[in-house]
């Protein structure tokens, strides 16, 4: 198997067996991270920097980690979003950091498609972050990661995405990833979250908790954004809370052995209950680790080889 | 001066006929139109081959000026206007300041006359385009202005609506609506559907626009004035201008080049040349954008030019300005898509882009007759060229259609009797 | 570009043989097991530092630890290939500090691969000291490298190709020189 990619954009031009690849190679770099030194000299010399447009500390931490276990050097830029307009623009962006020559950009935006822009202004591989609703393909990859790892594989596998699916990137990622490789998706929330046809995405679309999570091997819990009852996409948290909570009750429908997933971080006691967080179900923490592994994953299969033969995005 | 164009095809609206024949233009006017004209002392161009139609009318334009003269001046627009196959023009008051008092209206009219090209400046319905008080509509007639709009402000209070329909009636001047409910379109960015869903873009419903295409027909027929529905996108709106028109409302209606051969599905690389407003909407929706223009429901077809800096465009997607900079190739988009498939025959192409925007605007010397003004536009069926951005005369570049292969280009416009562009060796 | 079988240079028998004559060799050196691990180099040399265990506790009655150590985040070549090698885990679950670690490998050719797998090994612990045992050294070294056991010195040319073969992966025991064809 051979990967040419110059990007990572989204899950959406991924071949399965590229998936396959990609979780393969995370496995050995998920046991670089129990050693006493955590470095491998792979990509000494290399440089990734990490260009975020939106807060987020435990995304670009992992990142971070990640290429520092692999050897490359990192640097990091931060642009609140709510200067984007008069500040720099993100093509000037994009000429500061080609001409800082580094190798890899990691971007988080919160406009869709900004990565692709990015991608198709600078020389240098470009790994999306999470791009608005749109994409977050490594958060896909990691959760897959740990399905894959608690259940063997995913043909056939039921897995239940939970809350607000219209603006989560995470949903749209998983829903390309575990498609491909076999698994049964299902998309639960109210329907002033759900974004229009999704269902020609090959997922089943459910209101109700109750049939939604019926039998389910996996559940992945969204974060809710507060802000969206505000614009009166539901009532009050207490009712989101009452009807796409999960607790102990919504989990009985699930299969026994169900697996709890969350792409952090959470609102505790709102889309998920304390019990099912810190129960045995869940599996949070070793998401985070596992987010580190398939991101090393990735930037070796980016970072390593030549670049003969590449196939754009 | 004295033209003799020969042996082109000339295309009549009215009498719905193409036919060979020569046309002599002296001093503005066209003085002979048979099928052999002897004018020696006449320079010839020889159009063989060619549609001669009448001079085609853009009837909604951003020509920028004043206010935005780094995206477009009137100079500019109207020289970018001559080269797509233009020979008048109607642009939007939404300049800064708006077009809402006659100052403005007599600052474009003057800024026409030095580029010497037609301009028909549309005055703003609301003062500041807000949308709540009515701007002095006798004032804007007398200064020029041919239509009334507040384009890109929809007038969300209908009470404020039917007064503007009202008194623009007295004037005999359309009310041309850009129909969107602003709370139902919110922050989106392209039309609401799969597409946006898999792009995780906000989407607009066609319902924002149905909504208001209902409600202002509805005003229209209550008020009696000339509603004209700017840019329809929809199959619904589509089906409602139908139905109004039907009742006998008296509505008109336009489209775009780009609503008629663009999806939504071309927004999937993120390039913002593609963010328009309305946004561009799906094949069933160009289905029955085609129905509409055959049967009639839509009489018009205009550019809505919208030129913008490149590095406002060259921006994340939901963050660039909504428009296409589409003078310079409406035209061959409109033959490459419906005149060269039979979807339109060239004189339904002449009623759509020339005739009936001139009788909705109330413009002067649509038709090739002898005694009439020369306005003229001549299209070449045979010219097959690509759309090549970087020769746009127009200060605005964001065109999506950049090296597509398109025929049908125009070759001469005629505007007033004179050549204001020409291909002619 | 083709390739030609040449010769049979070892069989089932002779690697059996050769590798009796390294676990002593080892224990001799050594004297004994104590503080002693072996790790197999991915590969072939995986099954090799099996063997080799197994020997050593036939002849010694005592078991050594036995490791297993993938290279190719090591490798200085990466970025001049073409194609991805698959990375595979290293599984080395007992510390290597104070040990006396006997690398296993199948070919000893450039020393490329050794170095790769000493720096490898030092970023997992320190050891005592770290030897090199191999089925076959074929010369041809770029690095100031040598093993300290070798089943059989096999001089070649560059244009040849030493191919080892092991039950455990291609189902039988054999080493074979190919000669290539352009």
């Amino acid at each position: 198997m051979n990967f040419k990619r110059k990007d990572i954009l989204g899950l959406e031009d991924l071949s399965p067996e590229e998936i396959t690849l990609i979780l393969d190679t995370a496995e050995p770099m998920k046991e670089i991270m129990t050693r006493d030194i955590k470095k491998v000299p792979t990509l000494r010399g290399r440089s990734v920097i990490t260009l975020f447009y939106e807060p987020s500390t435990r995304t670009r931490t992992s990142f971070e980690l990640a290429a520092k276990y692999l050897g490359a050097d990192t640097g990091s830029i931060s642009v609140a979003t709510s200067s984007v307009k008069k500040g720099e623009s993100l093509r000037d962006t994009a000429r500061t950091v080609e001409a800082m020559a580094a190798d890899t950009i990691i971007i988080r935006h919160s406009s869709a498609g900004a990565p692709h822009l990015l991608a198709r202004w600078v020389s240098a591989r470009v790994i999306n972050a999470g791009d608005g609703a749109h994409a977050h393909p490594t958060q896909a990859l990691l959760d897959m990661y740990t399905i894959r790892e608690k259940k063997g594989g995913f043909q056939g596998l039921k897995v239940a995405i939970l809350g607000d699916i219209s603006h989560s990137r995470v949903a749209r990622s998983n829903i390309w990833g575990l498609t491909k490789m076999g698994a049964q998706v299902r998309v639960v929330g109210p329907k002033t979250l759900m974004p229009p046809e999704i269902e020609k995405l090959g997922v089943e679309v459910y209101y109700n908790w109750e049939e939604g999570l019926q039998d389910v091997d996996v559940i992945n819990v969204l974060r809710i954004q507060l802000e969206r009852q505000k614009k009166g996409l539901f009532p009050s948290i207490r009712e989101y809370t009452n009807l796409y909570g999960l607790d102990r009750n919504k989990l009985q429908v699930a299969k026994p052995d169900v697996l709890v997933l969350h792409p952090g971080p959470v609102n505790r006691g709102i889309e998920i209950s304390p019990e099912v967080q810190d129960g045995p179900h869940a599996v949070i923490n070793e998401q985070v680790t596992n987010g580190v592994a398939v991101r090393m994953a990735l930037l070796y299969l980016l970072m390593s080889r030549g670049e003969k033969d590449e196939i754009p995005a | 001066m004295k033209y003799l164009l020969k042996d082109g095809m000339v295309v009549d609206p009215i009498a719905k006929a193409v036919t060979k024949l020569d046309v002599l233009v002296e001093e503005g006017k066209i003085t002979a139109v048979e099928h052999q004209v002897e004018a020696p002392d006449a320079e010839v161009l020889d159009l063989e081959g060619c549609y001669i139609f009448p001079g085609f009318v853009d009837m909604h334009c951003h020509l920028r000026e004043p206010g935005e003269e780094l995206k477009e001046t009137i100079l500019t627009g109207t020289m970018a206007a001559a080269k797509g196959g233009f020979t008048a023009v109607a642009c939007m008051g939404n300049t800064n300041p708006p077009a809402d008092n006659s100052a403005v209206i007599n600052l474009i009219r003057d800024k026409a006359k030095e580029a010497s090209f037609p301009v028909y400046p549309i005055g703003c319905a609301t003062k500041g385009r807000n949308g709540e008080e009515s701007s002095e509509i006798g004032d804007l007639v007398k200064a020029g202005a041919v239509a009334l709009s507040d384009d890109g402000a929809p007038i969300m209070n209908s009470e404020v609506l039917r007064r503007v329909m009202e008194y623009a009636q007295m004037f005999n001047l359309p009310v041309i609506s850009h129909c969107e409910d602003i709370d139902l379109s919110g922050t989106g960015v392209m039309n609401e559907g799969l597409s946006s869903t898999l792009l995780g873009l906000e989407g607009i419903p066609a319902a924002a626009e149905e909504v208001h295409v209902a409600r202002d027909l509805i005003l229209a027929e209550m008020t009696g004035a000339h509603l004209h529905i700017a840019h329809v996108s929809t199959a619904g709106s589509v089906e409602l201008i139908r139905n109004a028109k039907k009742r006998g409302v008296h509505v008109t209606a336009e489209v775009t080049p780009h609503h008629l051969c663009l999806t939504d599905e071309a927004v999937k690389q993120f390039d913002s040349n593609v963010k328009v407003n309305p946004p561009l909407r799906t094949r069933s929706d160009i289905e029955a954008l085609y129905e509409g223009l055959k049967d009639g429901t839509i009489d018009a077809i205009a550019t809505d030019h919208a030129p913008h800096r490149s590095d406002e465009k060259e921006m994340e997607f939901n963050l660039a300005p909504f428009g296409i900079s589409g003078l310079e190739t409406a035209i061959p988009l409109v033959w490459e898509h419906l005149v060269e498939t039979g979807i339109l025959s060239p004189v339904e192409f002449a009623q759509k882009m020339a005739f009936n925007p001139g009788q909705i605007l109330g413009l002067p010397d649509r038709v090739i007759k002898a005694g009439y003004g020369a306005n003229l536009t001549v299209i070449d069926p045979r010219l097959k060229l690509p759309v090549k951005v970087e020769e746009f005369i127009s200060l605005g570049k964001n065109s999506p259609f950049d090296g597509l292969v398109l025929c049908g280009w125009p070759v001469m416009t005629i505007s007033k009797g004179e050549i204001k562009f020409s291909r002619h060796q | 570009m083709s390739q030609r079988e040449k010769v049979q240079i070892m069989d089932a028998d002779g690697i059996r043989r050769a590798l009796t004559r390294i676990s002593h060799e080892i224990l001799e050196k050594n004297a004994g097991t104590k503080d002693l691990v072996l790790i197999g180099i991915r590969r072939r040399g995986v099954p090799l530092a099996r063997r080799i265990a197994e020997k050593i506790k036939e002849i010694e009655g005592t078991s050594v630890p036995m490791g297993i150590l993938d290279i190719t985040l090591y490798r200085d070549d990466l970025s001049q290939l073409e194609y991805h090698p698959l990375v595979r885990k290293t599984e080395v679950p007992f510390s290597i500090s104070d040990q006396k670690v006997v690398l296993v490998d199948d070919v000893l050719f450039t020393g490329r691969t050794v170095r790769a797998a000493m720096d490898a090994l030092v970023d997992l612990g320190r050891p005592k000291s770290i030897q090199l045992a191999v089925l076959i050294d074929r010369g041809h070294r770029e690095l100031p490298i040598r093993a300290d056991y070798i089943g059989k010195n096999v001089p070649t040319s560059r244009r040849e190709i030493i191919d080892v073969s092991l039950r455990e992966i291609d189902d039988e025991d054999k080493v074979i020189i190919f000669e290539k064809e352009s």
